[in-house]
């Protein structure tokens, strides 16, 4: 037997974060606040004036309106809200949407069961690096195009889109269209920008402004708020096709009593990520490039996978050839600590990562993917034990392997 | 509910025979947690062939299936006792992950104990018998464990060959599909009747074409017989 684990070292931020003692704190507040912000009593008024009081949180973070802020169950909600939302409410302009080949499941699921309804998808690849190229984007768009969906930072392999340049290229799109056909404008598709920010909302700029998208996701349970709990900011004046139905809640987009705790952990995380993410930055990517660099030193035949210029702080994807991914997250497992795979057996699908295959990486390259992602209470210390345990766990398993 | 899955897989359908089918249907299996048995053989695995042992041992059969790039590759070294038929030493190599190497690890051991298996035995072995002596494996872990059995037979497939013992090989009984991961027709009839419905059930499956898609033709046509075959 390996080392046998002490206490748990975490490093698996990107697939969710623990919840911040003081977003803890500020949900315990709440849970007096019982009432249905729908009722017209005190308790709902109380509970309402809560609800309103979080969303302008959110929204002035965004540079959004506050009817511009629709919460949802998390992530992938917002996602679904987005991409289904939109097309079946504007598929009388156009039946065409482009979304990356390394989008969030989120994001590809809808696309998959859109293309049953009708839609035509394009899948836009990315380069060996894990970054779209914009002519190749430019080159997809269509004049019936409605929809363009594009992660901003990717969740295994840390990736950041370039989205405003995205934006500028649609609007540019937008803008000969519109000369070409002045009559038709209104009837005929100008493509709109969604994109799903939840990796990136703890590191990066969020104004929808200066990002230039029409609608984009963010989630709670990435940075270190309550999971359970989203939104998706959707500009004014966009028809969206709710997928929810019941009492109006979130201005007739999103039925249902409001996860009001939730919400107040959401506002209060988003907060405080947003307040500190130039020092936390700063501070994650340290640590980062120290494990990249001890592990490219000390562990023969690796491929760290995804660019290291444009990229979250805290992400490191490093495969390790000739060793199956589940077998090397459940020995570090074993020696306390936590990361995840891009293997298949670590899936439900039996598929191996599409984010690894898309930077068109062999199947064996994704089987022996290992995800490290760092975050708060990630310490340099952290990193040293698990370069104490990682070169003899590999030694190990590469010893039973067959391959060479 | 966990009752009624049992009851339901024991009325199921079978190949051959209504004996018991090698693999258990998807659905039937249990949590994600790994067994205890499957955790000693994953951390502590037994009769692993350690680089530079290659001809240590004198090995007359040698064995492979799978492939890096669907995940689980087995290669299997084995000693048959010419005199006795039984196999003296049996050990493997795996690429794969918990299952895969717990399952292979497992099966070493079932061979080579009590003095060794007679090799007419040990290619009856199948993925249950494995699975339960590691007291089971989680529903979608059980293709990982198919594997190991076949790398096993084509051990000795290959000591048969060596020795001239041509009428002694044996494909299952049934004509082999995908020559890579050595799998038959037969293979093909049990996943229908556990559930594959389409292409993309088979291959989830039992990995068919992973390595060589000149199968998935022929493949395909198996699935739709043998739905028709079984009402499916």
């Amino acid at each position: 037997m390996l080392k046998v684990k002490s206490h748990t070292i975490y490093f698996d931020y990107a697939a969710t974060t623990p919840l911040d003692l003081e977003v803890k704190q500020e949900m315990d507040l709440v849970w007096e606040k019982y009432g249905n912000p729908s009722s017209l009593h005190s308790k709902g008024y109380e509970a309402k004036v809560a609800l309103d009081s979080a969303r302008e949180k959110i929204a002035k973070i965004l540079g959004a309106r506050m009817d511009e802020v629709i919460f949802t169950s998390g992530g992938t909600e917002s996602d679904n809200l987005a991409i289904f939302g939109y097309a079946r409410a504007n598929k009388n302009k156009g039946n065409h949407i482009i979304v990356s080949a390394i989008e969030h499941h989120g994001v590809l699921e809808p696309a998959h069961q859109l293309e049953k309804e009708g839609f035509e998808v394009t899948y836009l690849p990315v380069d060996k690096d894990g970054i779209v190229d914009l002519k190749v984007f430019k080159k997809s768009l269509r004049p019936e195009t409605i929809l363009v969906s594009m992660m901003y930072a990717n969740n295994e392999i840390g990736t950041i889109q370039p989205i405003t340049e995205i934006s500028k290229i649609i609007r540019n799109f937008c803008e000969v269209k519109s000369q070409m056909s002045n009559v038709k404008s209104s009837k005929s598709a100008m493509p709109i920008l969604h994109t799903d920010a939840c990796q990136a909302a703890g590191f990066l700029d969020l104004s929808v402004k200066n990002l230039g998208v029409d609608m984009m996701t963010i989630n709670a349970g990435k940075i270190y708020g309550p999971k359970g709990v989203g939104l998706l900011y959707i500009k004014k004046g966009l028809q969206i096709e709710p997928m929810i139905y019941g009492g109006g809640q979130e201005f007739g987009l999103r039925a249902g009593t409001e996860n009001l705790a939730g919400v107040i952990g959401f506002a209060k995380a988003l907060e405080l990520v947003q307040k500190n993410k130039e020092k936390e930055s700063v501070r994650l990517l340290k640590l980062r490039d120290y494990l990249k660099e001890r592990i490219a030193n000390e562990i023969p035949k690796i491929k760290f996978n995804g660019d290291f210029k444009n990229r979250l702080p805290g992400n490191l994807n490093v495969s390790i050839l000739d060793i199956e991914g589940e077998s090397l997250v459940l020995y570090l497992d074993n020696a306390g600590i936590c990361v995840s795979s891009g293997s298949a057996c670590t899936s439900k699908s039996l598929e191996p990562s599409h984010v690894i295959l898309a930077l068109g990486e062999p199947h064996e390259v994704a089987h022996s993917s290992l995800r490290f992602s760092l975050g708060h209470y990630t310490t340099k210390e952290d990193i040293d034990y698990v370069m104490e345990v990682l070169p003899g766990i590999v030694r190990k398993l590469r010893s039973i392997s067959p391959l060479r | 509910m966990a009752k009624k899955i049992i009851s339901i897989n024991k009325k199921r359908k079978t190949a051959e025979n209504r004996t018991a089918p090698d693999v258990i249907s998807r659905g039937a299996g249990k949590s994600w947690i790994y067994s205890d048995k499957v955790k000693e053989h994953f951390f502590s695995p037994k009769n692993f062939l350690q680089t530079g042992e290659e001809n240590k041992f004198d090995f007359n059969g040698i064995g492979m299936v799978g492939s890096p790039a669907c995940g689980d590759m087995m290669k299997f070294w084995v000693k048959i006792d010419p005199k006795t038929d039984r196999i003296k030493i049996c050990k493997w190599q795996t690429f794969g992950c918990a299952s895969a190497i717990a399952s292979t690890s497992m099966l070493s051991v079932i061979v080579t104990e009590k003095g060794g298996m007679k090799i007419d035995d040990a290619m009856k072995i199948k993925p249950q018998d494995i699975l339960k002596r590691l007291g089971g494996l989680p529903s979608n872990k059980i293709h990982c464990s198919v594997l190991g059995d076949k790398a096993l037979r084509a051990a000795i497939n290959d000591y048969f060959r060596k020795t001239g013992q041509y009428d002694r090989i044996t494909t299952d009984g049934s004509k082999i599909v995908d020559e890579k991961l050595k799998i038959t027709e037969r293979d093909i009839e049990q996943a229908v009747i556990d559930g594959a419905k389409t292409m993309e059930d088979l291959q989830a499956m039992l990995k068919i074409g992973a390595e060589d898609q000149s199968c998935l033709p022929e493949a395909e046509q198996l699935l739709r017989f043998y739905r028709d075959k079984h009402g499916f």
